[in-house]
C-alpha cells in the first residue's frame, strides 16, 4: 500500500505509524509461537527459562525432549537403537500413537466433513431451497453450541447406543469431529458458491451433459478452492480439538492434543514443546511450499498480480 | 482320528493363548505416583501372571467412575481414589465388593484383615498407601523457612504467593489449624455454620496471592517457576522433585493431612477377575514395600513398614520422608471421610462462590 | 382468431402453469434432497443427543426410581411417601402417616442400596440433607411406631418443613428447580421462590462475567484485527501472503500450546516480567500480575481468537474497490473523512461476522480460562464442566447449559435478522 504522492506531512507520520502498529500486532501473533522453541531445548524438565539457558550455556539445552518423544510408552527404551527398537517404539511409544490416531481420525472426519458439507452448500446455494434459513442454523449449530455441552451430550449418546462395540475404531470420535468441522465447510463452499456463475451449468445441460457429470466437470473444478479451505479447517479443527476427545474418547483412542493435555496436567512434561515445534516447522514448511507453488503457477500463465 | 486330535489341540490352545492374552486398566493420579505404582506393581504383575496392565491417568480418578458406570461404558477395570470418595462410590451402589479373602496374608501369617492399618479395608475398596497433603516450599526462594502452618496464612511474615488445592477438602482444614484450631478438634469446629465462615475468613487474608492447582504435578512446576514461594502439595510429588530432580524444596510436616489412597473395582469393570488378581496382588506386603522404594507414600500394611529401606537410588533413606514418621505426626490430622462423605457438596458449593466472587 | 382465454400450454400439451409449479417443485425438492444427507446426519448425531442432555435439566429421578446398573431393573422409590404428599395439599405438618410412610421408604432405600442417590437429589435443594438420609437408613429396619418420634430422636432435622417441601418437589420427577438454582434462586418451606444466601450466589455473577470479558475481548480483537485485516487486503498478494503465514501459523498451532507459550510469557518470573525487570522499567516486587486471573484468561483468549477476526475482515477487504476512496479524496474529503463515510461501512459485514464468531467463541471457551484463568478468570463453561466432571449434578449443568445456549441463539438470531449469515465469509 504505498503511500500516495499528494500525502501531506501528517499523514505521511500517520502512515509509518500505522506500520509501527501493524508490526506490533504481528508481533503479539507470533510471539509466543516463537518463544517455545528455544524451551523446547529445555535440559531441565520445567516451562521455564533456566539461567544456564539465557547466558546461554551449551548446558541448558537438549534434545532430550525430542528424545522423549520417541521413548515414553516404550517396552525397552534403554535397549541398543537397531531395528527392534524402532519396531517397539513405533507399536508402543504414546506419542508416536498418538500421532497414528491423530492422523487417522483428522483424515476420516475430513472427508465425511467434506463430502456431506459439499453436497449441502450445493442444495443451500440454489434459490428455491426451502427453509433456508433455518436449515442454515441447524447445519451451523456445531460450531455455536459450547463445547462442553457438544462433548459430554455425544458422551452419554455414544455410550447409551454403545458405540464403542460396534468394531469400527475410532468411530464416535471421527463422527463427533466430522459434525464439529462441517460448519467450516458449509460457510466456506456457499460462500464460493455465492459468486458462482450459474450459466455455466445451464450451458453444460443444453450440450447434454446430465447433472452428475456437470458437478465433476464444471462446477468441481471452479469451486475446488473453497472446498480445500473447508477441508482444511475441518482437519485443523479435528487435529487441534482435546476437549470431546477427553470425554469421548477410549483409553486406546489417545490424540495428540490429548497427549498435551496430559503433558500440561498429568505429566508436566516439556515433550509438548516439542511436538509443537515440530508441528509448527511442518506447518511454515507447507504455507511457504503453497506461496511458492501460487507464485510458479502465476509465472507460467504469464500473470503476476504485482 | 489324528487330524480332529490336532484341530481339538490347537482349539485348545488358541483358548488357553486367548485366556492368557487378558489385560487389565487401572486408573491413577499420574506423574510420580504413576510411575511408583508401574515399577512397584504393574510390571511386577506383569511378569507373574502374564496379564497385560494398561495404566491411564486423571486429575482424580473417582471422577469418571459415576458417568461409566451409569452410562454403561466402563473402561477401568481398577481405579485409585481417595478415601471419602471410595465409601461415597460404594454407598451409592457403584463399586463392586472385594471380599477380603482373596487378600494375601503378612510373611509371618498375620491375616489380611489384621495385618493393614486401621480403616484400610472398606466393604468395596484396599488401601494401598497412606500419603498426606502438607506444606512445601522452595529453600531458594522463600524469604525464611515457614515454622507453622500458621505461617502459610501469613504473607506479612513471609511474603510470596500460595498454592493451594482447589477444594474445598483438605484447604479449609488447613485454614483452621492455621488459625489455632488443635486437630483434634478442626471436624467439629468445621461441622458448624460459624467454623466454616471462620475458615473462609482466614482464605480472605491471603486469597489475592493464592495460585490454585487441580492436578498432583502442578505445585512442583509452580514452585521450580517461582510462581508461588509455599504450595500445597502431594508429598510425594515433592519428595520425587527433591531427590530425583534435585529441586531445593523442602516440606513442613507441621499441619499436614493424612489420608488413605484405595483400590476400587467399578461395576461392571470388563475385566472383574484380573482386576482382583491385581488388587491382591498391589497389595500383598512386598509390593506395597516396594512401592515405597519409589515414591515417599507409606504402605498401609504393617508389615510392609519393616521392609521399607532406601529409595530406588540407593542412597536415600526412605523412612525420614514418610508422612507417617515420628516427627511428622506432632501436629497433623487425619482426614474424617464420613465428614467428607456427607458435606463435600455443599462446602464445595459455598467454596465455588467464595472463589468466584 | 387465437382465443386469448384458453390457458398457454407447454410444447406436449400440457397446462404450462400446472408445469411451471411441477417443475419448480422438482427443484425444490432436488435441492432439499442434497441437504437430506447432511441434516439428517446432524439432527442424529449432534442435535438429538444435545437435546438428549438438556432434557435432564427438567427430569431428575433420584427420589423416584433406582436403576440397578449390571442389571437394568427399574424399582420405583419413596412410593408411600408420594402417596402422602398426593393425599395432603402443601404447607400440611407432617404426620404420624407421613413419618410411617418415610420409615417404609427407608427401608426399601436400604434394600436397593439407594440413600446416597436419593439423598443427593435432596442435597442439591437443601445442604446436608444427604448425611440424614444416609444415616437414617442404616438404623431403617430398628425403627418402631411411634415413627415419628423414632425418626426425630435419629436427627431433629426431620422436622424441618423446609425438608418436606425439597421431598415434596423432588417426588416428581420433572422439576424446574434446577432452572432456579440456575439463577441463584431457591424454594423456601411454603413454596416461593426466594434468593439463595448470599454467600452461595455464583452463577448470575459468572454469566455476567462471561457475558463482560466476551464482549472485551470481541472489542481487543476488533481493534487489533482491523489494521492487519486491512494492511494484508491493500498489499500486493505476494507480500500479503507472506504475512499470512503469521495469521496462519498461530491459528493452526495447538491451542494447548499458545496458551503454555502464554504461561510461559505472563507468569510473575515469566519472559516479560523479566525484561522489564532487566531494563529496570519495574522493580522486582512490582512485577506484573498477568497470569492466574482476568488479566490472564483475557490476554490469552485475545490471541487466539485473533485470527477469527483477521480472516472475514480480510475477505470483506479484498473485495472493495480502491476507487471509492480515490474518488472521496478527489471531491475534497479529508483522509479521516473518507475512511469514515466510505471504507468504513463498506466492511460491516465483515466486522459483523468477524465480532459474532469471535463472541461465540468466547462465550463457549472451557481450556484457556481452566488453564489461566486462576479464580477470578473462570467463566460460566469452567462451572458447566465443573458439575459435570466434579460434583456430578448433571442437571445443573444441564440447566446452566442450557441457559448459555438459548443466549448464545437469541444472539444468533439477531445477527441473521441484522446481517445475515449469507455474508458470513471465512477468507
Amino acid at each position: 500500500m504505498a503511500l500516495p504522492k499528494h500525502a501531506s506531512p501528517l499523514e505521511r507520520v500517520w502512515h509509518y505509524t500505522y506500520l509501527v502498529i501493524c508490526a506490533l500486532i504481528f508481533l503479539f501473533l507470533i510471539a509466543p509461537i516463537l518463544v517455545i522453541i528455544p524451551l523446547s531445548f529445555n535440559a531441565e524438565p520445567y516451562f521455564t527459562f533456566t539461567e544456564k539457558m539465557l547466558s546461554f550455556d551449551a548446558e541448558g539445552f537438549s534434545t532430550r525432549w525430542y528424545d522423549l518423544l520417541l521413548t515414553f510408552g516404550m517396552l525397552e527404551p534403554e535397549a541398543p537403537r537397531d531395528g527392534s527398537w524402532w519396531a517397539d517404539a513405533w507399536a508402543n511409544a504414546q506419542w508416536i500413537q498418538a500421532t497414528k490416531n491423530s492422523i487417522i481420525i483428522g483424515f476420516f472426519s475430513t472427508i465425511l466433513a467434506t463430502t456431506l458439507g459439499t453436497i449441502a452448500a450445493l442444495g443451500l446455494s440454489r434459490p428455491e431451497m426451502p427453509g433456508r434459513r433455518a436449515v442454515m442454523a441447524i447445519l451451523i449449530s456445531p460450531m455455536i453450541v459450547p463445547i462442553i455441552i457438544t462433548a459430554t451430550g455425544l458422551f452419554f449418546f455414544y455410550s447409551s447406543i454403545g458405540i464403542q462395540d460396534w468394531g469400527i475404531p475410532y468411530l464416535g470420535i471421527i463422527l463427533a469431529h466430522a459434525t464439529l468441522g462441517i460448519p467450516f465447510v458449509i460457510i466456506t463452499v456457499t460462500a464460493t458458491l455465492v459468486g458462482f456463475d450459474h450459466s455455466l451449468t445451464r450451458a453444460a445441460a443444453n450440450m447434454g451433459a446430465d447433472p452428475v457429470t456437470t458437478f465433476f466437470k464444471v462446477q468441481m473444478p471452479l469451486i475446488l478452492p473453497g472446498v480445500i479451505s473447508g477441508a482444511l479447517f475441518a482437519f485443523v479443527t479435528s487435529f487441534d480439538e482435546v476437549v470431546v476427545v477427553l470425554f469421548v474418547g477410549g483409553l486406546d483412542e489417545q490424540t495428540i492434543p490429548r497427549q498435551m493435555w496430559n503433558g500440561i496436567r498429568e505429566q508436566i512434561s516439556p515433550a509438548i514443546l516439542s511436538v509443537a515445534t515440530i508441528l509448527v516447522v511442518i506447518s511454515i514448511a507447507l504455507l511457504t511450499v503453497v506461496e511458492l507453488l501460487r507464485r510458479r503457477s502465476e509465472k507460467l500463465r504469464g500473470l503476476s498480480p504485482g | 482320528m489324528k487330524l480332529k486330535t490336532a484341530l481339538l489341540a490347537t482349539a485348545l490352545t488358541s483358548a488357553a493363548f486367548a485366556v492368557s492374552a487378558q489385560e487389565v486398566t487401572v486408573m491413577s493420579w499420574g506423574g510420580a505416583y504413576t510411575k511408583s505404582q508401574v515399577e512397584a506393581y504393574h510390571k511386577p504383575f506383569t511378569a507373574e501372571t502374564g496379564i497385560k496392565v494398561n495404566s491411564v491417568d486423571a486429575d482424580n480418578p473417582a471422577t469418571p467412575i459415576k458417568a461409566q458406570v451409569e452410562a454403561g461404558n466402563v473402561s477401568i477395570d481398577v481405579a485409585d481414589v481417595e478415601f471419602s470418595d471410595a465409601v461415597r462410590l460404594c454407598d451409592e451402589g457403584l463399586l463392586e465388593e472385594i471380599d477380603p479373602a482373596i487378600l494375601s496374608a503378612a510373611p509371618d501369617g498375620t491375616a489380611a484383615t489384621d495385618d493393614f492399618i486401621d480403616g484400610a479395608l472398606q466393604d468395596c475398596a484396599v488401601a494401598n498407601i497412606v500419603w498426606s497433603t502438607s506444606v512445601a516450599y522452595n529453600t531458594a526462594n522463600v524469604s525464611m523457612a515457614p515454622s507453622s502452618i500458621a505461617d502459610f496464612f501469613d504473607t506479612g511474615k513471609i511474603p510470596g504467593k500460595r498454592g493451594l488445592r482447589k477444594s474445598a477438602k483438605a484447604t479449609l482444614e488447613m485454614a483452621l489449624m492455621g488459625d489455632g484450631v488443635p486437630a483434634n478438634e478442626v471436624y467439629d469446629v468445621l461441622d458448624t455454620d460459624e467454623g466454616v465462615d471462620r475458615a473462609f475468613a482466614v482464605l480472605d487474608r491471603i486469597k489475592s496471592d493464592i495460585v490454585w492447582w487441580e492436578a498432583g504435578a502442578q505445585p512442583p512446576q509452580l514452585l521450580a517457576d517461582g510462581e508461588v514461594v509455599m504450595s500445597t502439595a502431594y508429598n510425594g510429588r515433592i519428595f520425587n522433585a527433591a531427590v530425583a530432580e534435585g529441586q531445593p524444596f523442602e516440606i513442613m510436616w507441621d499441619g499436614q493431612i493424612l489420608d488413605f489412597d484405595l483400590f476400587v473395582v467399578p461395576k461392571g469393570a470388563p475385566n472383574k477377575d484380573a482386576a482382583m488378581q491385581f488388587i491382591a496382588f498391589s497389595t500383598s506386603t512386598q509390593a506395597l514395600a516396594d512401592q515405597a522404594k519409589w515414591i515417599s507414600y507409606g504402605p498401609a500394611r504393617k508389615s510392609s513398614g519393616a521392609l521399607v529401606g532406601l529409595y530406588q537410588d540407593g542412597k536415600t533413606e526412605m523412612a525420614p520422608h514418610m508422612p507417617t514418621s515420628e516427627a511428622a505426626l506432632k501436629n497433623a490430622l487425619v482426614n474424617n471421610f464420613e465428614f467428607w462423605v456427607d458435606k463435600d457438596a455443599e462446602l464445595n458449593e459455598r467454596f465455588n462462590a467464595w472463589l468466584a466472587n | 382468431m387465437t382465443d386469448i382465454a384458453q390457458p398457454l400450454t407447454t410444447a406436449d400439451g400440457k397446462p404450462l402453469k400446472g408445469a411451471l409449479l411441477r417443475a419448480q417443485a422438482r427443484a425444490r425438492r432436488r435441492a432439499f434432497l442434497l441437504v437430506l444427507p447432511l441434516l439428517a446426519f446432524i439432527l442424529i448425531t449432534f442435535v438429538f443427543p444435545i437435546g438428549q442432555m438438556l432434557y435432564r435439566s427438567v427430569y431428575n429421578e433420584g427420589f423416584t426410581w433406582h436403576e440397578d446398573v449390571t442389571s437394568g431393573d427399574r424399582t420405583p422409590l419413596m412410593t408411600n411417601l408420594a402417596d402422602w404428599f398426593d393425599a395432603n395439599p402443601p404447607g400440611t405438618v407432617p404426620d404420624e402417616a407421613a413419618f410411617a410412610a418415610l420409615a417404609a421408604d427407608l427401608v426399601t432405600l436400604r434394600d436397593l442400596k439407594a440413600p446416597g442417590q436419593a439423598g443427593t437429589r435432596i442435597n442439591y435443594e437443601l445442604s446436608g440433607s444427604r448425611s440424614m438420609f444416609t444415616k437414617a437408613a442404616r438404623s431403617a429396619k430398628k425403627l418402631e411406631p411411634p415413627y415419628k418420634e423414632a425418626i426425630l430422636e435419629l436427627d431433629k432435622d426431620w422436622g424441618n418443613p423446609e425438608l418436606w417441601q425439597a421431598m415434596r418437589g423432588a417426588s416428581s420427577s420433572y422439576t424446574t428447580n434446577f432452572y432456579l438454582a440456575a439463577i441463584d434462586r431457591e424454594r423456601d418451606a411454603s413454596g416461593a421462590v426466594t434468593m439463595v444466601p448470599e454467600n452461595r450466589q455464583v452463577y448470575v455473577k459468572l454469566f455476567m462475567r462471561t457475558l463482560t470479558l466476551s464482549l472485551l475481548i470481541t472489542f481487543l480483537t476488533f481493534i487489533l484485527a482491523y489494521p492487519i485485516a486491512h494492511l494484508l487486503a491493500t498489499l500486493p498478494l505476494r507480500h500479503s501472503n507472506l504475512l499470512m503465514i503469521l495469521v496462519l501459523l498461530p491459528f493452526w498451532t495447538s491451542l494447548l500450546v499458545r496458551t503454555t507459550s502464554w504461561m510461559v510469557l505472563l507468569q510473575s518470573q515469566g519472559v516479560l516480567n523479566d525484561t522489564l525487570v532487566g531494563l529496570g522499567i519495574l522493580g522486582d516486587d512490582g512485577r506484573l500480575q498477568l497470569m492466574y486471573n482476568r488479566a490472564g484468561t483475557v490476554i490469552s483468549m485475545t490471541h487466539i481468537l485473533l485470527p477469527f477476526m483477521v480472516l472475514p475482515l480480510y475477505s470483506v477487504m479484498r473485495m472493495i474497490n480502491p476507487s471509492y476512496v480515490r474518488a472521496a479524496r478527489s471531491l475534497g474529503a479529508t483522509s479521516w473523512t473518507a475512511f469514515r463515510r466510505i471504507y468504513f461501512p463498506q466492511t460491516v459485514p465483515g466486522i459483523g461476522a468477524g465480532a459474532l464468531l469471535v463472541f461465540i467463541l468466547a462465550v463457549g471457551y472451557y481450556i484457556t480460562p481452566a488453564l489461566v484463568g486462576g479464580a477470578d478468570g473462570q467463566l460460566i463453561s469452567n462451572l458447566i464442566a465443573f458439575h459435570m466432571q466434579k460434583s456430578l449434578n448433571w442437571s445443573l449443568a444441564a440447566a446452566l447449559a442450557a441457559l448459555l445456549l438459548a443466549g448464545v441463539l437469541l444472539l444468533y438470531w439477531l445477527y441473521d435478522r441484522l446481517i445475515g449469515i449469507d455474508n458470513l465469509k471465512l477468507g
